[in-house]
């Protein structure tokens, strides 16, 4: 079982990007879970969505308390301290960041494998949101599946065909290109 | 077709699969994507039927009264103080014998003012005359409404599809929605015997005198009493065109087990995982999940639970004064076994307004129960365990 928490303010499309990659999973041939945090939710707060993958059928009907991965769509949530985004983030676990920051300078974050992808930068690229609030969530998943593969491209992109309000294309080739954009550091050195 | 939907998107497809005809509701937290699903499907054309707004959940179930007593089929959905402030036409639906379909999403009631689930919302209507059908999966929350539908319309009693808020209502997992040709074939058009007719309006007075009275509720409990039967006939048919199988209770690693595990809803998935790692240890435990509710499967569970060394009764929920009500339900059921065949029961209270049961919650449970450290009545899971009785109290 992999167990994987977004971290995003309200608005950005945290609890989307978690349908998605439900989806995607789905469309692999996996067994999934989607849910947001369990609340109310305001435009600009801290929020939270959660994914469960699992080759076999999930009966765990809980919160995840121990997640393998955390996909960061604001940076400002880290660097203001506005979310412990590494709580209970298993030993050898990642941290996948929408940031135009190297990597490195998310080391102190821990033993975890850091990466980095200028998300924003491409949804504004691709006319995804607006100058101030690009919507992020469809370019950041793209970089997750370079991260972790585990989900292929091709689902991922179906997945945010269905899911996308507006924009499908544009939102497929913002995936696509955060996918080739992704820099990762990993506990033993930087790649990709 | 296999997609991915959260339980109350499942919900509604249930109800459009259904061919629902009339739906009236009134908006509350967590159910409110249900109705607005529907709004969309009946906006669109996707549905063909009625959507009627109103000022409050009394309102809603008052239209769905008007609506079945015309021979419509009926839907509405709603949680909590909805619920509550239906109370009164609750009764009305079940003692007019209509066979009106309500979702309610289990959420904890006020004050203090909680989204979150537990199930005193839904166990405080139980003595409404309603059946009551409790859903693990948002798989089994289509194909419950479906079946509700079915099972309600022959018996002419209504039914409560319940599920849980969030843990259910908002997750998204895997669902095989049903062809529509299929559940046609399940599913016939609603045809029940008595309706009234608009195109002949008369004033109908229905005082029903001492000599009556209990003439009419004796065949409502007797309806309950044929709904056992009912839904397992309902559920056997349904496993024929789908493959899938629901009774009135679900069984896990249960043919050896001394100690059963035994409650509802979601918290019985996730009891399903505590089952197998404690079974690695070595404890012979077992899982009872109660799927309907009202009416009681008393028998059943009699069958199951006799000559069982212990039963560890979860809920969430709780008669306050006496008990979790699944626990002194069960209790009350098991007092008719032999006294060498009645296992010891002990109870416990957890996750109401919503609080996270974990596995490690639920292995925690079974473990006191299996070393013996839980008494007869509800143990609080808030506290350690023997300071559930301060001692002034006792």
């Amino acid at each position: 079982m992999r167990e994987i928490r977004i971290h995003g303010r309200g608005g950005q499309g945290a609890v989307i990007a978690s349908e998605i990659l439900a989806d995607a999973a789905f469309r692999c041939g996996q067994y999934v879970q989607a849910f947001p945090s369990f609340g109310s939710e305001r435009r600009g707060a801290p929020v939270a969505a959660f994914v469960r993958l699992d080759e076999r059928q999930i009966w765990a009907r809980t919160e995840i308390y121990r997640p393998h991965g955390i996909i960061v769509l604001d940076e400002g949530l880290v660097t203001l301290k506005l979310a412990d985004v590494t709580q209970g983030l298993q030993a050898g676990g990642f941290v996948l960041l929408n940031s135009a920051r190297d990597p490195e300078t998310f080391s102190y974050l821990g033993n975890f494998t850091v990466a980095v992808v200028d998300a924003g930068r491409i949804a504004i690229a691709h006319r995804l949101g607006s100058l101030t609030a690009p919507i992020v969530n469809t370019g950041i998943l793209g970089a997750f599946v370079s991260l972790t593969s585990w989900v292929t491209m091709e689902s991922l992109e179906e997945a945010i065909k269905l899911h996308a309000p507006i924009k499908p294309e544009e939102n497929v080739q913002a995936a696509r290109e955060a996918a080739a954009a992704v820099r990762i550091l990993t506990a033993a050195g930087p790649r990709g | 077709m296999k997609r991915v939907l959260k339980g109350n998107s499942a919900v509604a497809e249930g109800v459009r699969l259904a061919r629902a005809q009339v739906i009236c509701a009134y908006p509350i937290t967590p159910q409110t994507s249900i109705i607005e699903d529907l709004a969309v499907m009946v906006s669109s054309g996707a549905l063909p039927a009625k959507f009627i707004k109103v000022e409050s959940e009394h309102s809603a179930m008052a239209g769905c009264i008007s609506a079945a007593s015309t021979g419509a089929r009926t839907f509405t959905a709603t949680s909590s103080q909805g619920l509550a402030l239906m109370h009164e036409l609750i009764h009305w639906a079940a003692g007019a014998r209509l066979p009106v379909i309500l979702a309610n999403v289990n959420r904890s009631l006020a004050p203090g003012w909680s989204i979150w689930t537990d199930q005193n919302d839904t166990l405080s209507q139980r003595d409404t005359g309603w059946m009551q059908v409790y859903c693990q999966s948002s798989q089994e929350v289509i194909d419950s409404v479906i079946q509700a539908y079915k099972v309600s319309e022959r018996l002419l009693l209504p039914t409560m599809v319940i599920l849980d808020a969030f843990f259910l209502s908002h997750t998204h997992e895997i669902v095989d929605v049903p062809d529509q040709e299929i559940v046609d074939r399940f599913l016939p058009p609603i045809n029940i015997p008595f309706r009234l007719d608009p195109a002949k309006p008369a004033a109908l007075g229905n005082l029903l005198y001492p000599d009556l009275y209990m003439e009419f509720r004796r065949k409502m409990d007797l309806a309950h009493e044929d709904a056992l039967n009912v839904w397992e006939d309902v559920g056997r048919e349904w496993a024929g065109l789908t493959g899938r199988s629901y009774g009135l209770v679900e069984t896990y690693r249960c043919d050896d087990a001394e100690m059963v595990f035994f409650t509802a809803a979601t918290a019985a998935s996730t009891a399903r995982v505590a089952v197998d790692e404690l079974r690695e240890r070595g404890v012979p435990v077992g899982l009872v999940r109660l799927r309907v509710f009202r009416p009681f499967p008393a028998a059943l569970l009699q069958n199951l639970l006799s000559g069982r060394r212990k039963v560890v009764v979860l809920d969430r929920n709780c008669s306050y004064g006496h008990h979790g009500i699944f626990h002194q339900e069960l209790k009350s059921a098991l007092y008719d076994l032999p006294q060498d065949k009645r296992p010891h029961v002990s109870g416990v209270i957890a996750g109401l307004g919503g609080r996270d049961i974990t596995v490690d919650d639920i292995k925690e449970m079974m473990t006191l129960a299996w070393d013996g450290k839980l008494g007869a009545s509800s143990w609080w899971h808030v506290l350690p365990v023997g300071e559930e009785e301060p001692a002034a109290a006792k």
